[in-house]
């Protein structure tokens, strides 16, 4: 069992859907949505929140400061 | 343990920085300027310098970063960016003045600017988005463009005969005695993120240090330009400029003798 779980939130309309934060996660985390936002951008989203480690590898990248990041130690 | 147990303010390890103003920027998805101006706005408020330094923003699509971080700002007419820099940090000793440019911008309009402002060894940090072409007027080629690349103005690719070589205006920067400080970063792993922050917190403690000037290159993508997308764009930076633009340090006068 992973010793420390980690969730994202990503400012959805902030978003533009560039993808580059799915390509940084090295747990697949994860996916750009098949919705789109309103300025009709397929926003980032958790498809696989459990396999989070909050490594801020997608935050870090992200060129418009979308994503939020949380670690908590199991 | 559920995600609701996660998201709470002691958890948090990541978030967007305070200078960071809170709108959606201009720039087109995945472009490098959003990573760098990020860095930027970090380095700022960690040293504790908001109040103190003076942004000069360039022609090109950088040109409306005084609407993207919290800090004074002056724009410059295309190229002209470090001699209006130069004004401001000799007037204003005790401020905190950077230059923030494109490749059009600082290698072709602004040749003659940023060389005479880094020879005279200007208390400057400049950071410079070397993304290979003009970005805001439609991806012609810049002084920048590989042998050999497609832009709109080179449909077959750049040629020696007709265009010359790649311009390596940060080679010939690191020579200038007055730059104690030039390196080559780019952006796009979290790796490189890292380690282009501490290069540019660098060059701020530099200028606050009064080392004279401090050069920043990011090689950069502009996958608009390129027409690929900003996934693409990232991978044929990685095999095709980083043979062109080898990252790492060029000069650190710190570590002389
Ligand atoms: C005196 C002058 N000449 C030309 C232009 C047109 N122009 C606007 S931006 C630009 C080039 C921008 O390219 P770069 O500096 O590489 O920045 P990027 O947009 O790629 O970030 C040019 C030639 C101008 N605005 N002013
Ligand atoms: S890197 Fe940022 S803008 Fe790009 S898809 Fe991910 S959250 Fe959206
Ligand atoms: S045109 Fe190029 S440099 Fe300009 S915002 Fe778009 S991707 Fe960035």
């Amino acid at each position: 069992m992973a010793k420390v779980r980690g969730a994202v939130v990503v400012d959805k309309e902030g978003c533009k859907g560039c993808g580059l934060c799915v390509v940084a996660c090295p747990q697949n985390v994860l996916a750009l949505n098949k919705d789109v936002n309103s300025r009709g951008y397929h926003y980032s989203y958790m498809a696989n929140p459990e396999e989070c480690i909050g490594c801020a590898h997608c935050g870090l990248v992200c060129p418009d400061t979308c994503i939020t990041i949380y670690r908590v130690k199991l | 343990m559920e995600i609701q147990d996660i998201i709470k303010p002691e958890n948090l390890v990541y978030s967007k920085s305070k200078l960071q103003v809170d709108v959606i920027s201009h720039y087109c998805p995945g472009c490098s300027h959003g990573v760098v101006h990020k860095i930027v706005s970090e380095v700022i408020d960690e040293l504790g310098i908001q109040e103190k330094t003076i942004g000069v923003s360039p022609v090109g699509c950088a040109v409306f970063a005084y609407n993207l971080i919290d800090i004074d700002w002056q724009e410059a007419a295309h190229g002209r960016a470090p001699a209006v820099a130069t004004g401001i940090a000799r007037t204003n000793p005790d401020k905190i003045v950077f230059t923030y440019q494109g490749d059009g911008d600082l290698a072709s309009i602004g040749a003659a600017e940023i060389l005479h402002a880094c020879n005279r060894g200007e208390n400057l940090v400049v950071i410079f988005i070397n993304n290979g072409i003009y970005g805001m007027t439609g991806g012609q080629m810049a002084p920048t463009t590989l042998v050999g690349q497609v832009t709109s103005t080179t449909p077959m690719g750049r040629t020696v005969e007709l265009n010359g070589y790649p311009l390596k205006i940060t080679e010939l920067i690191a020579q200038l005695p007055g730059v104690h400080y030039c390196t080559r970063q780019s952006v796009h792993t979290a790796a490189t993120v890292r380690r282009c922050k501490n290069a540019i917190r660098k060059a701020f403690q530099n200028v606050m240090d009064k080392k004279g000037t401090s050069f920043v290159e990011v090689t950069s993508t502009c996958n608009s330009g390129w027409k690929m997308t900003p996934v693409q764009a990232n991978d044929w930076m990685v095999e095709h400029m980083f043979t062109e633009y080898p990252q790492g340090e060029l000069k650190d006068n710190d570590k002389k003798g």
